[in-house]
C-alpha cells in the first residue's frame, strides 16, 4: 500500500532513537559527561555515601557538568604516532630509513668502538623521523632487523609548529617506551598492553631471548 | 518583446556538498533541466602510477591504500595479487582466506557508505547515512584488530598478509556477523520501501544494459543494468570458486536498482564471510620472501571485484625493484563513463542522485 | 502624574512587543538546542552536549560565532536588496505571534480578522526569499529563490482552502452587543480556540492533513526543502550570507516550525484549552513541543522529494484533497447546523464519525492515483548481451 514505507520508516527512527542498544558505541574524547550513578560507580561507593562525601560534585553532576576521561577503546596493533626506539637495540644499519615510502627517516651514524667482537655497532649522531609527512604505514617496523624500532600507540603529537613534528633522536632517547604490538609477535604472545601504562625494557621487546654470559662465552671462545 | 530563456552554466563542484570529493561538473542548466554536462577531474591528482614506479614491490602497498580510501583492502588485494602473479608467488592458505574476509568485510562498508551517502543526497538529513556509519565503525574496529589501523590499513603483503588476526578478532566477527542482518533489515525498512525514495529513484538515471556494456561500467552499476558479471565466479580468484554465493541484479538499471543491488551484496557479503570462517585452516600467512622482491621480466595484470567494481593492477618488471609501469584500472573512473547519457534530460536534483548512485571515490578517480 | 493616553499605549504596546519578540528569540534559540540534541538521537549520536550543563549554552556560542563573523556582501550583489532581506523574512514570523494567543486572556492582540493576518502576513515569507537570493548574485541561491517563489505560492493555496474548512466548522460571528462593538469573527483565533469543544483534528482530519503538509512546505522542511537543498544548491537562497545575516535567516528559519506549531494547535488541537488544574498556557506550550517533536520526527525520517514532484503534490493531491474536504465540511454543516448557524457537539461527533472514513478512503485513492504502478518491481532476468554462466562452460 502506498504510504506503508513512510510510516515504516518513521518506526524504524522512532526505535532506534529511544532503544539505548541501537545508539554509537560513543566515546568522548577527552572527556565525557557523567550523572551522579557513574560517578558512584567509579569512585567504589554506593550513591548514598558518594553524595554525603562529596556533595559539591554531586550537585555538579546533576546540572550536568561532572565530566570524567574518555576515549575510545584503542587495540594493542593500532599504529600510533610516536615512535619507541631502543637505543640499545639499534645498530644504525638504517634498513627503516630505506624502507621507508616517503624517505622521512634521516640516520647520521659514526664508528662507536662498542662491541668491537660482534663487528662494531654504530652510534647514532641523527635519527629524525618527520611525522609530519609520515603516514604510519609501519614499513621501518618491518624492515628493522634488530627489532629496535616500533610503533608507538598515540596519537596526541599535534603541534601548532610544523618543525616541532620533527622526532629526533633525544625526544625518541627519551620517550616512553610503551611500544604498539603491530608487527611484534612477540610482544602479542605476552599479553602485552602498550595502554596500560607499563613501559616495556629493550630486553623483552626482541624476537629472540638476549644470550645470557655463558652462551656468549661458548660463542667467542673458540676464536 | 518576445520573452526568451537562455541556459545556465554551473559549476558543481570542486567545493559542493555532494559531489563526494572534490569532483568538478560543469553543468549547462534550463530552468531545471540538465542539458548539458561536462565532467572536469584532476583535481585530487597525486600521481600514484608515477609514484609506484620508483617504489618497492611491498612500498607500493601503501599508495594502494590511498586510491579509493573506502575501500583500502579490496585495493590492496588487487595489487598483491598483480605482484604475485608477476613474480610467481604461492599464497599460503589462511592468508588467502584472510584476504577473502577482509575483502568482503571491505565490500560492505564501502557499500554501507556508498547507501548512506546516496540518501544524503536524497536530502534525507543524514539519518540513514549515520545508521550506516555505525554499522560500519563496528567493521573499522575489526579492521584495527586486524592491522591497527582503521582506513589506511596496507594489510595485505606480496604472498600473503603480514600478520595473523589477533585472537579477539574472531568473536568479534562472529558478533558482527549475528547482528548485522538485523541492521540491514532496520536499513531496508526505512529506506527501500520509503515512497519518497521510490519516488525520486526509480526510473530515474536509467542505463541501459547494451549502453553499460560499451562504457565498459563495472561493479554493482553493470549488475544493476542486469547484466550478471561479477569477476568473483566469472574468473574465481583466492578461494571463491569454493564458496557459494549469488549475485544480485537489477531490473531496470536505474538509480533504485543501483542501490538495491548493493544492499543485496552486502548480504551475500555476509554469507562469503560465514564460509569462510567455517573453512578457515590453520597455517602460515606469509611464505618467506625477501623485503624487496625482484619479479622476473614480464608484465601481469590482475583484476578483483571490487566495491565499485573490476580494480585491476597492470605490472611491468624489469628485474628493478619497482616496477617499469604500474597501470591502474580503476573503477570509479570507467564507472563515470556513461554519466552524461544518464543525467541529461533530469532535473537538478536528480543529477546529484545518479551521480551519488554511481558511488565514485575522487582518490581513484584521479589517482 | 497622569500619562497621555497615547503615550501609556505606546509604552504599554513597546514592552509588550519587547517581551514577546525576545521571548520568542530565546525561544528559537532554545529550539535550536533541542532540535540538534533530538536530531542527534534520531541519527545515534549524541548531539552539542558539551558548552554548558547538557549543551544548553550551545546556541548562545552560535550565536556569538555569527556575530563576530566577518559579514561579506558579494561584489554583484545588490547591496540594500542584500541587507534588507533577512529582516523581511524575520518579520512575518513575529508578525503572527502578535496575534496568537496563548491562553484565555494572554495575547498581544486580539485582531478580529486574526487568520486571516496570518495567511497574508506569511506570504511576505516569499518575497524575502526571492529578494535573498536574487539580490546575491549567486546561481544557486537564484535557483533556490526560483524553487522558493515557485513552491510557497503553490501551497499557499491548498493552506488556504484547508483553513476555509475549519472556518466553516466555527461557525457565524456574534451579534454586535448593545454598545454597537462588533462581535467576535470567526476570523478570529481566540474564537477559533473557542469554538474547539471537539478539536478539530478529530472533526476534519482530512484538513489537518493538508495544512500540516503544505505549512511544513511553507516553512521549507524536509520532505519539502527544495529551497535549500544544501546536497543540491550548497544552501539555496542564503548561499551568499554570512556572518549576522546569516544569523538573521537561520533565526527566521528555525522560529518557522515554531510559528507554524502554533498556528497548527491553534487551529487544529484546540489551542489552549485543556484540563482544570493545569493553566491554559502550559497546555498550549505542551501542545506546541508536540506538534514540534512531530515535525522534527519526520524531518529526521524522510528524504527530499524533487521539485517538479513537489508542485504536482501540491496542485494535484493537496489541492484536491482540500476541495474535497471543503465540499465534505460545508455538505455537513448544511445538514447538520442548528438553526442560529451553530454546531452542537453531537453533531461534530457525527461529522468526525464522517470525516474519518472519508479521509482515508480519499488519502488511499489519491496515492492509488498518483502513485500507481511504481511499487511493483518484477523479477529481475539476466541481459542476454554478457552471461558469464554462459561463458564458463
Amino acid at each position: 500500500m502506498y504510504g506503508i514505507g513512510l510510516l515504516k520508516g518513521l518506526a524504524v527512527t522512532m526505535r532506534n532513537m529511544v532503544s539505548p542498544g541501537r545508539q554509537f558505541t560513543l566515546h568522548q574524547y577527552p572527556d565525557r559527561r557523567v550523572g551522579l550513578l557513574g560517578l558512584a560507580k567509579q569512585a567504589n561507593t554506593n550513591l548514598v555515601s558518594y553524595v554525603l562525601r562529596e556533595p559539591a560534585m554531586a550537585a555538579k553532576s546533576l546540572i550536568g557538568l561532572a565530566t570524567v576521561k574518555d576515549r575510545m577503546p584503542q587495540h594493542p596493533r593500532f599504529r600510533g604516532e610516536e615512535f619507541v626506539w631502543y637505543e640499545e637495540r639499534c645498530t644504525g644499519c638504517a634498513s627503516c630509513a630505506k624502507y621507508c615510502p616517503l624517505g622521512i627517516i634521516e640516520i647520521v651514524t659514526h664508528p662507536s668502538g662498542d662491541a668491537m667482537q660482534e663487528g662494531e655497532k654504530y652510534a647514532i649522531d641523527v635519527f629524525d623521523i618527520d611525522i609530519g609527512r609520515c603516514m604510519f604505514c609501519g614499513l621501518c617496523v618491518e624492515a628493522c632487523p634488530y627489532d629496535a624500532i616500533h610503533m608507538g600507540s598515540g596519537f596526541e603529537e599535534s603541534t601548532y609548529v610544523r618543525e616541532e613534528l620533527v622526532i629526533d633522536v633525544d625526544r625518541l632517547r627519551s620517550a616512553p617506551k610503551r611500544p604498539s604490538t603491530w608487527f611484534r609477535p612477540q610482544l602479542e604472545g605476552k599479553g602485552y598492553q602498550p595502554l596500560d601504562g607499563q613501559e616495556v625494557s629493550w630486553k623483552d621487546v626482541g624476537r629472540h631471548q638476549m644470550p645470557d654470559d655463558s652462551e656468549l662465552e661458548d660463542r667467542w671462545a673458540k676464536r | 518583446m518576445a520573452i526568451t530563456t537562455e541556459p545556465v552554466t554551473i559549476n558543481l563542484g570542486p567545493q559542493h556538498p555532494s559531489t563526494h570529493g572534490v569532483f568538478r561538473l560543469r553543468v549547462t542548466f534550463d530552468g531545471e533541466e540538465v542539458v548539458d554536462v561536462e565532467p572536469v577531474f584532476g583535481y585530487l591528482h597525486r600521481g600514484t602510477e608515477k609514484l609506484a614506479e620508483s617504489r618497492s614491490y611491498v612500498q607500493i602497498v601503501t599508495l594502494t591504500d590511498r586510491l579509493d580510501y573506502t575501500a583500502s583492502m579490496s585495493n590492496n588485494l588487487a595489487y598483491v595479487r598483480a605482484v604475485e602473479k608477476l613474480a610467481g608467488i604461492e599464497v599460503p592458505e589462511r592468508a588467502m582466506y584472510l584476504r577473502v574476509i577482509t575483502a568482503e568485510l571491505q565490500r560492505i562498508a564501502s557499500h554501507l557508505m556508498a547507501t548512506g551517502f546516496l540518501l544524503n543526497d536524497l536530502g534525507a538529513f543524514a539519518t540513514p547515512l549515520m545508521y550506516c556509519f555505525r554499522e560500519r565503525e563496528r567493521i573499522l574496529d575489526m579492521f584495527e584488530m586486524l592491522c591497527g589501523a582503521r582506513i589506511t590499513l596496507s594489510y595485505m603483503r606480496p604472498g600473503g598478509v603480514f600478520q595473523d588476526a589477533p585472537a579477539e578478532f574472531w568473536p568479534a566477527l562472529d558478533t558482527f556477523l549475528v547482528e548485522t542482518p538485523g541492521y540491514l533489515d532496520d536499513l531496508e525498512n526505512l529506506i527501500t520501501g520509503n515512497e519518497i525514495v521510490l519516488a525520486r529513484t526509480r526510473g530515474v538515471g536509467i542505463l541501459g544494459d547494451e549502453l553499460a556494456i560499451a562504457t565498459s561500467v563495472t561493479g554493482p552499476m553493470l549488475r544493476a543494468s542486469g547484466v550478471q558479471w561479477d569477476l568473483r565466479k566469472a574468473d574465481p580468484y583466492e578461494v571463491y570458486d569454493r564458496l557459494e554465493f549469488d549475485i544480485p541484479i537489477g531490473v531496470a538499471g536505474d538509480t533504485f536498482d543501483r542501490y538495491l543491488v548493493r544492499i543485496l551484496e552486502m548480504r551475500e557479503s555476509l554469507k562469503i564471510i560465514e564460509q569462510c570462517v567455517d573453512q578457515i585452516p590453520r597455517g602460515p600467512i606469509k611464505p618467506d620472501l625477501p623485503f624487496n622482491l625482484r619479479p622476473p621480466e614480464g608484465d601481469a595484470y590482475a583484476a578483483v571485484e571490487g566495491p565499485k567494481g573490476e580494480l585491476g593492477f597492470y605490472l611491468v618488471s624489469d628485474r628493478g625493484i619497482a616496477p617499469y609501469r604500474c597501470k591502474i584500472r580503476a573503477p570509479s573512473f570507467i564507472n563515470l563513463t556513461p554519466l552524461k547519457e544518464m543525467v541529461v534530460g533530469w532535473k537538478v536534483g536528480d543529477l546529484i542522485v545518479i551521480f551519488g548512485s554511481v558511488d565514485v571515490v575522487l582518490g581513484e578517480v584521479d589517482r | 502624574m497622569d500619562l497621555p493616553e497615547w503615550l501609556a499605549f505606546g509604552m504599554a504596546g513597546f514592552t509588550l512587543a519587547f517581551i514577546v519578540i525576545n521571548a520568542m528569540i530565546m525561544s528559537t534559540a532554545l529550539y535550536t538546542w533541542f532540535e540538534r540534541r533530538a536530531l542527534g538521537r534520531f541519527q545515534v549520536r549524541l548531539g552539542p552536549n558539551r558548552w554548558g550543563p547538557f549543551g544548553l549554552l550551545q546556541p548562545l556560542a552560535d550565536i556569538i560565532k555569527l556575530i563576530t563573523k566577518e559579514d561579506t556582501i558579494p561584489d554583484e550583489a545588490d547591496r540594500p536588496a542584500f541587507t534588507v532581506a533577512p529582516v523581511v523574512l524575520l518579520l512575518p514570523m513575529l508578525l503572527v505571534v502578535a496575534v496568537v494567543p496563548f491562553g484565555e486572556d494572554s495575547f498581544l492582540g486580539r485582531l478580529n480578522v486574526g487568520i486571516l493576518f496570518i495567511v497574508g502576513v506569511t506570504s511576505i515569507s516569499t518575497i524575502a526569499i526571492f529578494v535573498g537570493g536574487w539580490a546575491s548574485g549567486n546561481k544557486y541561491a537564484m535557483l533556490g529563490a526560483m524553487r522558493g517563489v515557485a513552491m510557497l505560492i503553490s501551497y499557499e493555496v491548498p493552506m488556504a482552502l484547508a483553513i476555509a474548512g475549519v472556518l466553516l466548522l466555527v461557525g457565524p460571528a456574534l451579534p454586535a452587543d448593545a454598545e454597537g462593538f462588533a462581535g467576535i469573527s470567526s476570523l478570529a483565533l481566540s474564537k477559533i480556540v473557542e469554538s474547539q469543544v471537539l478539536p478539530f483534528l478529530l472533526v476534519s482530519p482530512l484538513a489537518f492533513l493538508v495544512f500540516v503538509a503544505a505549512a511544513s512546505a511553507e516553512m521549507s522542511r524536509t520532505p519539502f526543502d527544495q529551497i535549500e537543498a544544501e546536497s543540491e544548491l550548497g544552501s539555496g537562497y542564503h548561499t551568499e550570507y554570512s556572518g549576522i545575516k546569516f544569523a538573521v535567516f537561520q533565526l527566521a528559519e528555525f522560529m518557522a516550525p515554531i510559528v507554524t506549531s502554533i498556528i497548527i494547535v491553534t487551529l487544529f488541537l484546540g489551542g489552549t484549552r485543556g484540563f482544570s488544574p493545569v493553566p491554559e498556557q502550559i497546555w498550549f506550550i505542551l501542545k506546541v513541543f508536540v506538534v514540534i517533536f512531530l515535525l522534527l520526527w519526520v524531518r529526521a525520517t524522510w528524504p527530499r522529494l524533487r521539485i517538479d514532484q513537489i508542485m504536482a503534490f501540491a496542485w494535484k493531491g493537496l489541492f484536491g484533497l482540500a476541495i474535497l474536504n471543503l465540499f465534505v465540511v460545508a455538505t455537513e454543516i448544511e445538514f447538520l447546523r442548528t438553526s442560529d448557524g451553530t454546531l452542537s457537539t453531537g453533531s461534530l461527533w457525527l461529522m468526525a464519525a464522517i470525516n474519518w472514513p472519508v479521509t482515508l478512503v480519499s488519502v488511499v485513492v489519491l496515492a492509488r492515483l498518483l502513485g500507481h504502478g511504481r511499487m511493483d518491481r518484477p523479477e529481475p532476468s539476466p541481459s542476454p548481451l554478457a552471461n558469464m554462466y554462459a561463458e564458463a562452460e
